[in-house]
């Protein structure tokens, strides 16, 4: 087998990569090439116009306001998620009141976990769709909630104040589930003699879970915290269902944006394509950052 | 060498190889110089029969959007082509998506012959003209109808037909369907609590004031989708100041926002505002959740256009019998009477500048303007559309009869405005927007025309898109 690995190897390599080289890697360096063009995307015609897309753009008070939203999301979800996946996954894992050495879920923690996990299993459309409804300032679930115990709602999508909060609410709800059965599975990878020790030492739960578990956690948070990051520059999906950018742009995220100038309102693709070329860059640059910023030793179980 | 690095030098190789490989499948934007001339054109020999000059046996593409009048009605119009002739094989498909399905092929010149650009993803017009991919329907204009004698098929459509579609003094876009908007009630509603649409502003005002002391909000509006709300604002203004509001508007010119009429309208429908005569939530709903919920009584007048009926069929009560009216006249000083309403041209299709049988493209149109064809559609669908005369003799639903009743009453008033066409942006973005803020009551008239000003100033000032004139 040594001396034929190398032919083989190739030979299942080459296809794979040649299609991603084909079909996504080609895209994106054509996206580059557009982006300094004004070309209008429904006749073969394109002037090169050099970098004056980027300068429009810098300009474009819209493209601001929604990089700004992308920044607060980027601030938001990935800490909240987090944050809620972790006490989720913790009490799910380690909550329970069982007195005894060992370590339990809350009691129906598997029932809980099924239901987390829902979100993760429609599609994205539907969870849109869905909490379309549930905001529906009239026969809404929440409305109609809020307006039994005698409290008045605000039109949730409708105004600018609340929308962009209601949006991020169900990025968030969508995406705790998933993380909430990630850090869950790599809870039950660590040894159960750790707690063990714990426990005979006396730490209280939550101390328990802020110096053992996180800290053993950390490589999974990391991965969690790069996606989300990722996740909160896009956010397109969920915006452009439910408000599409609205009311008078207070939702606006830079993939609507970019899908409005070229699908939307208008045919400019070199002006989108200038928009796609920030948000790789954008994203890139928040990737690395995430990842060096969350560096820390890796922890190996022996 | 172990497998990673293997795995590495492959994927940098991959990495290199790409700007070569991108030189060798052309980018997207290659090949835009082969102008092949006519030469790939289907032609047929011209005659008494044949007007258009169609070649008999070549095959026609027609792609339709499959919105609220579904694809039946353009089958049977297919139908009629074939048999006119037999020897021409239709190739017909029906999507949603319009502007992803075939934008690629627009690219490679090689587009369908007819295409029905509408719906949520249709292709903004703008950028279809400024790129010369749509083909002058002039001579479809100039030929003889297809069973209307001694006409030609221009003269068989109903006014404005042809303005809607005009870029620049050139019909380029056959807009087949004739909506009008207005402001719908049930008339089951009305008569059942004895009230009666108000023809004036103020009595307007007091109607609504009755209304909300009956307990039904007196409107309701697509707060998601706040533009259907300019509809009637920009209606009574051309009521109170005349056509020239809309010619202003359309043609962009400095402050047409802030005109007097303009001005005069918002301060009167802020009026419904102030007072809270709009449905408690409705800045949350989108248009069909505000529809239902004023087909549900909740709400007393709604602004929409003439597919209201249809697209409202599955949930209206039996005996609601909806009515369309004009917008109330503020006053005697109005230039239009009350009577006048906005009836537009609308639902929008094209023979691309580069099809393969243009000629065949045309004679399809021809087809769908005969007296048969608009007859049939009126049939299928229960919309008008621009032949003059077509609904004759077709049993139309309640809403609908109202909306030709509409029309005949506003006759040569009828007035109509198209910067939504030639600007896609101006509407659906950025007076969307304004129009959210100032029926919420978050701002004021005088802000509202600011904010509208200021978006059609920026598309003033956007080189980058192609501006239109069009004549008083």
């Amino acid at each position: 087998m040594r001396h034929g690995k190398y032919p083989l190897i190739v030979t299942f390599l080459v296809p794979p990569v040649l299609l991603y080289v084909i079909f996504v890697v080609s895209p994106y360096l054509q996206a580059f090439q557009i982006s300094t063009t004004d070309w209008l995307g429904y006749s073969a015609d394109a002037n090169s116009v050099g970098l004056a897309n980027f300068k429009t753009l810098w300009n474009d008070d819209y493209v601001w306001n929604a990089l700004k939203n992308n920044a607060i999301l980027l601030a938001l979800v990935p800490v909240l998620t987090i944050v809620l996946g972790l006490f989720f996954a913790a009490m799910l894992n380690m909550g329970g009141r069982k007195g005894r050495a060992g370590v339990s879920g809350v009691r129906g923690s598997s029932f809980y976990r099924t239901v987390y996990f829902f979100p993760q299993v429609l599609s994205v459309v539907i969870i849109a769709l869905l909490w379309k409804e549930v905001y529906h300032p009239n026969k809404g679930l929440l409305t109609s909630a809020l307006n039994s115990v005698g409290l008045g709602a605000p039109t949730w999508l409708g105004d600018p104040r609340t929308a962009f909060w209601c949006v991020l609410a169900v990025m968030i709800w969508s995406n705790v589930g998933f993380y909430v059965v990630l850090f869950g599975a790599a809870m039950s990878a660590i040894p159960k003699e750790i707690y063990e020790a714990v426990m005979l030492d006396g730490a209280s739960r939550l101390t328990t879970l802020w110096k053992v578990t996180i800290p053993l956690l950390w490589d999974t948070v990391q991965v969690a915290w790069v996606y989300l990051a990722i996740f909160a520059l896009d956010g397109f999906i969920l915006v452009q269902l439910m408000t599409n950018g609205g009311p008078n742009f207070s939702t606006d995220v830079i993939g609507v944006r970019m899908y409005d100038t070229a699908f939307g309102s208008e045919t400019k693709f070199g002006y989108a394509s200038a928009i796609g070329v920030v948000m790789f860059f954008l994203t890139l640059t928040v990737a690395v950052l995430a990842l060096r910023a969350s560096k820390r030793d890796r922890i190996e179980y022996s | 060498m172990n497998r990673r690095d293997i795995l590495r030098r492959t994927a940098a190789a991959g990495l290199l190889a790409t700007p070569a490989a991108g030189l060798l499948t052309g980018c997207a934007t290659g090949g835009g110089d082969d102008d092949k001339g006519d030469a790939g054109t289907y032609k047929g020999t011209k005659s008494e029969q044949n007007p258009l000059g169609v070649k008999e046996d070549a095959p026609l593409e027609v792609v339709i959007f499959n919105g609220g009048f579904g694809e039946e009605y353009a089958k049977a119009h297919e139908a009629m082509y074939t048999e006119k002739y037999p020897k021409a094989k239709i190739n017909h498909s029906a999507t949603q998506e319009i502007a992803k399905t075939l934008q690629p092929r627009f690219v490679d010149n090689t587009p369908p012959d007819v295409v029905n650009n509408s719906g949520a993803n249709q292709i903004d017009f703008n950028g279809l003209v400024s790129q010369n991919a749509i083909a002058d329907l002039g001579e479809l204009l100039a030929a003889p109808s297809l069973d209307i004698p001694g006409k030609t098929v221009k003269d068989t459509l109903l006014p404005g037909a042809v303005e809607v579609g005009s870029y620049d003094g050139k019909f380029l876009v056959m807009n087949y369907t004739y909506t009008v908007y207005g402001i719908w009630h049930s008339t089951k509603l009305f008569s059942e609590r004895k009230w009666e649409y108000a023809k004036t502003w103020d009595e307007h005002i007091a109607l609504c004031k009755q209304i909300k002391a009956a307990g039904i909000a007196p409107w309701t509006y697509a707060g998601l989708h706040p533009r259907y709300m300019s509809w009637p604002l920009i209606s009574t203004a051309i009521k109170f100041g005349g056509p020239s509001v809309a010619t202003a508007i359309d043609n962009l010119e400095p402050n047409a926002w802030k005109s007097d009429a303009m001005k005069t309208a918002a301060d009167a429908w802020h009026q419904i505002v102030k007072d809270k005569y709009i449905l408690e939530g409705s800045p949350g709903l989108d248009h069909k959740q505000s529809q239902t919920a004023w087909c549900q009584g909740k709400a007393a007048f709604i602004s929409c256009g003439s597919w209201l009926e249809s697209e409202q069929k599955d949930v209206t009560p039996a005996g609601f019998n909806m009515t369309v009216q004009p917008t109330p006249s503020l006053g005697s000083g109005d230039k239009l009477p009350f009577e006048a309403v906005r009836g537009t041209a609308g639902e929008p299709f094209m023979v691309p500048a580069k099809a393969k049988n243009l000629a065949g493209g045309l004679e399809f149109f021809r087809v769908m303007l005969s007296k048969k064809g608009a007859q049939d559609f009126t049939r299928k669908v229960s919309s008008l559309t621009v032949v003059a005369g077509a609904s004759e003799g077709v049993e139309l639903p309640f809403g609908l009869n109202t909306v030709v009743k509409a029309l005949e009453a506003s006759g040569s008033n009828g007035f109509n405005w198209v910067y939504n066409n030639y600007y896609r942006k101006l509407e659906r973005n950025l007076v969307d927007a304004a129009c959210g803020e100032f029926f919420s009551g978050r701002i004021g008239p005088a802000e509202f025309l600011d904010q509208c000003q200021k978006g059609a100033d920026s598309i003033a000032q956007d080189s980058s898109i192609k501006k239109y004139k069009r004549a008083a």
